[in-house]
């Protein structure tokens, strides 16, 4: 305990460097399969798995890309362009409906007095518990019986109701002052317009918090998609990817090109938003 | 006295409006698909024989798990995942947070962060893929424990006692990173009176990790415990992706074992069975969060 008391109040800058040293390593580690990943992508197959691992391939093609790609190789089933079109639209079309309908219902809850608020709330709690696995089935079933299977519909609609959404929304909400509100409305102002012109933008680094993570999630979303898109010009880019990798097997040139035409544009940005990623990532995880 | 009135029911009429969308969503998406799952789950209900065919069965399919060794598998390893994957992911992250809170400048600290998240943001099929490739006979991971000094490693997703851990790691691999980054906006909201105080009682850094970090990020611990424990339970994409539950039944876990029986097999009674059950363990889990949450409030 003394000698350790003492290395505190030298402030001695070794174990700051060494353990700088050592997390830096670490993170390193943590991202080396995409390193591997990137320099496989240019790698010819026989090259892929040599070992020690050439970091910078000795002879870089393109051709896992190209083939990827289908820039001069004939169409299979995988698409990887219309692939990303679709998750684009995807995406899009789930978080906004998710995050438009969650931000309405907080507003209520937060906002409005109205009948049955507090049963309607402790429903929505409820409705927390009951994880999308167990509504599946039903959704797989009705969404058949409509014709709807291998459909984008199907896997947007249902995002319409979120819960924890509605809660993120309803406790930002609650934070802005009655006093905007009030005094919005004594200017003439609807509910509509005092919600979207007065109270939204106040709101609005939860809202672009949400809308990220609520994008990310939507992106790599994978059962859905899995049980409902079968037909290839309707897949997204997970499950396309899927679909690419229990095809070519044990071409791993070819997967990590693959790989990193899914990954890769994430990751940018990732990088390039990461204080909204952040921000959405701690909204309501740590509790003051 | 009406005027007050009438704002009351324009306000009642605004809200249902507001609330109108996600109501929608919640009866359409939620509330009736749990009573169908209920339902369906009591019989013996094969999708393949259209709407309606079904039998009332009452608890057989209930009953009859307990006896299906496929299913007692999946439920066996979706426990010994959550067991192992969930305390490891949040003990290398604490760790890992407190170093980076101790002894590195902030600059560096969010560059760390945001390295350590980036497996997190991958999607599931592409990083199961490239663990597959670390994971082959050849591949880097098994030759790095050639170099280590392991003679014959297996094919370790060819392998029954292999395939799972092999899924673990790589799950505690990609959501490290988000577990390090809630630890350490946890620790921001640490007061640094309460450091001074125990450096003024002659506590070293051990000491202080001890006796103050750890104690004031209970609640953190308890928050990524239960999500953490949530998410194993849901485990699926990187077991579809990498064994397909195999070798043998190695690898099934509950969602997998649902999918299976009901996008397969069609049986979507005996899913439903086994998804109930899925919801029940989660209720539990939820509900002892709900509990210690209220108890913690007042």
């Amino acid at each position: 305990m003394a000698k350790e008391q003492s290395k505190l109040k030298k402030k001695s800058p070794v174990p700051k460097i060494v353990w700088s040293i050592l997390l830096i390593l670490f993170a390193l580690l943590m991202i080396t399969p995409f390193l591997w990943m990137l320099s496989s992508s240019f790698k010819l197959e026989r090259d892929v798995m040599k070992f020690p691992i050439e970091w910078i391939p000795s002879n870089p093609v393109l051709n896992n890309y190209k083939t990827v790609l289908h820039i001069g190789v004939k169409s299979k089933n995988y698409h990887f362009l219309l692939a990303y079109a679709n998750s684009i639209k995807v995406s899009i079309l789930a978080t906004l409906t998710s995050v438009l309908s969650a931000m309405l219902a907080g507003y209520a809850f937060a906002k409005l007095k109205f009948k049955g608020s507090n049963v309607l709330f402790i429903i929505y709690l409820m409705q927390m518990m009951v994880p999308s696995q167990l509504t599946l089935i039903p959704r797989f079933v009705a969404f058949s019986e409509l014709g709807l299977v291998n459909t984008h519909f199907s896997i947007i609609a249902p995002k319409i109701i979120s819960v924890s959404a509605t809660f993120m929304m309803r406790q930002a909400f609650m934070a802005v002052p009655e006093e905007l509100r009030e005094s919005a409305k004594m200017d003439g102002a609807g509910e509509w317009k005092t919600c979207w012109r007065i109270m939204v933008p106040q709101i609005r680094p939860t809202i672009g918090a949400m809308t990220t993570v609520a994008f990310l999630d939507n992106w790599n979303s994978y059962l859905d998609p899995l049980v409902f898109l079968s037909d290839w010009r309707l897949m997204t880019l997970p499950i396309a990817l899927n679909q690419f990798v229990s095809e070519e097997g044990s071409k791993y040139g070819l997967i990590s090109a693959a790989c990193c035409l899914t990954v890769i544009p994430v990751f940018i940005v990732f990088l390039v938003g990461q204080k909204f990623f952040i921000k959405g990532l701690t909204v309501g995880a740590v509790k003051g | 006295m009406s005027g007050k009135k009438k704002k009351a029911v324009r306000e009642q009429l605004t809200a249902t409006v507001f609330l109108l969308p996600s109501l929608i969503g919640l009866v359409l998406f939620s509330l009736i698909p749990l009573v169908f799952s209920l339902f369906i789950s009591l019989t013996d209900w094969n999708f393949l024989n259209g709407m309606g065919s079904w039998n009332f069965i009452g608890l057989e399919n209930f009953l009859d798990m307990w006896t299906d060794e496929w299913f007692l598998a999946s439920l066996k390893n979706t426990f010994i995942y959550t067991i192992v994957v969930v305390p490891i992911g949040l003990f290398l992250a604490l760790i890992i947070a407190a170093l980076i809170d101790s002894f590195i400048s902030d600059r560096l600290a969010n560059v760390l962060r945001v390295t350590m998240y980036m497996p997190k943001i991958c999607n599931i099929v592409a990083s199961a893929a490239i663990w597959i490739m670390l994971y082959s006979t050849y591949g880097p991971f098994t030759q790095l424990m050639r170099l280590l000094g392991w003679e014959n490693p297996p094919h370790f997703l060819a392998s029954y006692t292999w395939a799972l851990p092999a899924i673990m790691l790589m799950s505690i691999w990609s959501g490290l990173g988000y577990h390090v980054f809630i630890y350490s906006a946890g620790m921001a909201g640490i007061s640094r009176d309460l450091y001074e105080a125990a450096e003024l009682d002659g506590a070293g850094a051990i000491q202080k990790f001890w006796y103050v970090t750890i104690p004031q990020l209970r609640p953190t611990t308890f928050f990524l415990m239960i999500t953490g424990i949530i998410g194993s339970f849901k485990v699926f994409g990187s077991v579809n992706v990498m064994t397909q539950g195999g070798p043998g039944h190695s690898t099934y876990t509950l969602v997998y074992y649902i999918y299976k029986s009901a996008f397969s097999y069609y049986n979507m009674g005996y899913a439903s069975a086994v998804a109930v059950i899925l919801f029940l363990i989660l209720l539990v889990v939820t509900l002892v969060q709900w509990k210690h949450n209220n108890g913690s409030s007042d």
